[in-house]
């Protein structure tokens, strides 16, 4: 069984939310869907600036199997990406829930988040899977 | 019903993934394929095919019936151990399968056919043998290893008693030579050097945990898809099937032409085919900017549509490559649109081969 942070929130779509101290949230995906989609090859990532909005599909992660949209699980700006993936979109299979993080955003509306699962949530979303 | 190799319990023991391959349960990967494909370009690895289906056909009209089954020519084969590929057609001049023969001599030789068509090769092979004086015996007795690699020589080397060294000293390719308990033929689908071993399912488990502590990397089904597209080989099923012909599936060098008067299985059609000139062919593409190539994108040419038969991501080459079939007349070097998740992408034409022995071909 994969690993599932408690102190994340969750989309049935596979992305992970952190928030930051600082407002901001980091978003990535889980272990469990770079596992299902194995091997990373290529990621595309929504540029510094963009406006995006819940389940608008912001991201690409492409996988030898693959290509995988990534929707985002929350609505703000873009402030920032990870620029590291660029070079090595391994990141997602051998860290997903920290070097792996895809973008982090500014959000429009922090009580969005509880629209998301938490970690107890999400484990039974892929359970029935 | 799931079928399980000899080499099952191998393989959960290497944490490998396990998928469903046409009802064997195999490795995919045993964590990253894209690891076990640099070991095998870069080194060695070694793949399960215990699930191949391994056929030997014997008795007084084995040449005959061989030379009227399959579009080559085993009448060439001569020297003892000689290898050939070639395709087995269906009347319609179809590919009801790709495979390979071991010469052993005229009166008994052994194929080696896929594990996905093997009911309904087995079916056309007795179908065709009436009035031949043959006996066609499947022999899931054994089990196999394919080991492959530039270092995957050297490491079965070590494992390998005076007498079996001795046998296999200096073997061409694509040959192979029983020496005891082992059949080791210098045969693979990766493009690099190596062997692929059939042996008895008893001896099995042992021979892979040796090599396993000779540092040879076990490698799944993914990495085996990645090989041998690389190396331009076909997967039957995806490159050609029954309603393709071999010339328009690279297999026109698995024709024997020559001589004139063998009556092959699907001659008449290929015959017409060929001087008809109209059959769609195989070519190569490559992708250099991001994304992958994937099997059934649709390709757009100055002469008219196309397919791609298989892609992937090349990870010698750290760019997508795919074979796709295409009007003729599309050349090596031109540069085509491929269809790819909404948008248009250039890519250029080149022959359906990209890697060999770790180097890039094209």
């Amino acid at each position: 069984m994969s690993n599932i942070p408690s102190e994340l929130k969750y989309a049935t779509s596979h992305e992970w939310v952190r928030l930051e101290s600082d407002g901001t949230a980091t978003i990535g995906i889980t272990e469990h869907a770079q596992d299902l989609l194995g091997d990373m090859v290529f990621v595309e990532l929504p540029d510094v600036d963009d406006s995006i909005s819940v389940g608008d599909d912001v991201a690409v992660a492409e996988s030898v199997k693959a290509a995988s949209d990534i929707y985002s699980p929350v609505s703000g700006t873009v402030i920032a990406i990870n620029e590291e993936l660029e070079d090595a979109p391994e990141l997602l299979n051998s860290d997903a829930f920290g070097g792996g993080w895809l973008f982090k955003v500014k959000l429009d509306d922090a009580s969005e988040l509880e629209n998301l699962l938490d970690a107890e949530g999400y484990k039974n979303s892929i359970d029935e899977d | 019903m799931t079928n399980k190799t000899v080499l099952h319990a191998k393989h959960l023991a290497s944490g490998a993934k396990m998928v469903d391959f046409y009802g064997w349960e195999m490795p995919i990967n045993y964590g990253s394929q894209i690891e076990e494909h640099h070991a095998v370009r870069k080194s060695a690895g070694m793949f399960d095919v215990s699930h191949m289906t391994i056929v030997d056909v014997q008795g007084t009209d084995a040449k005959a019936f061989l030379r009227r089954l399959v579009i080559n020519d085993v009448a060439k084969l001569t020297i003892p151990g000689k290898a050939l590929y070639t395709g087995m057609l269906n009347e319609a001049g179809g590919v009801i399968d790709d495979l390979i023969i071991y010469f052993f001599s005229d009166t008994n030789y052994r194929l080696v056919v896929n594990s996905a068509t093997r009911e309904k090769d087995l079916a056309w092979m007795t179908k065709q043998a009436t009035g031949f004086d043959i006996t066609i015996t499947e022999r899931p007795e054994f089990g196999m290893i394919a080991v492959q690699g530039p270092e995957a020589i050297a490491k079965v080397g070590t494992l390998l008693s005076a007498e079996e060294s001795a046998a296999v000293e200096g073997m061409k390719p694509f040959f192979g030579v029983q020496v005891g308990d082992l059949f080791i033929a210098t045969t693979g689908y990766t493009g690099e050097l190596g062997y692929e071993i059939i042996l008895p399912e008893s001896a099995t488990e042992d021979f892979w945990q040796k090599l396993l502590d000779a540092g040879v990397a076990p490698c799944g089904l993914g990495a085996r898809d990645t090989l041998r597209l690389e190396a331009g080989m076909n997967l039957y099923g995806l490159d050609m099937d029954e309603s393709v012909s071999p010339i328009a599936a690279n297999m026109a060098w698995t024709i024997s032409w020559e001589p004139t008067d063998r009556d092959f299985i699907g001659r008449e059609v290929l015959t017409a085919q060929k001087s008809a000139g109209d059959q769609p062919k195989l070519v190569g593409l490559v992708l250099e900017e991001k994304g992958v190539l994937r099997t059934a994108q649709k390709v757009i040419t100055e002469a008219g549509e196309g397919i791609i038969t298989s892609g992937t991501f090349s990870p010698t080459l750290g760019h997508s490559v795919a074979l796709a079939r295409v009007p003729r007349s599309v050349k090596v070097g031109d540069v085509v649109e491929v269809e790819m998740r909404k948008k248009l992408v250039k890519v250029t034409v080149t022959k359906p081969s990209f890697v060999r022995n770790g180097k890039k071909v094209f």
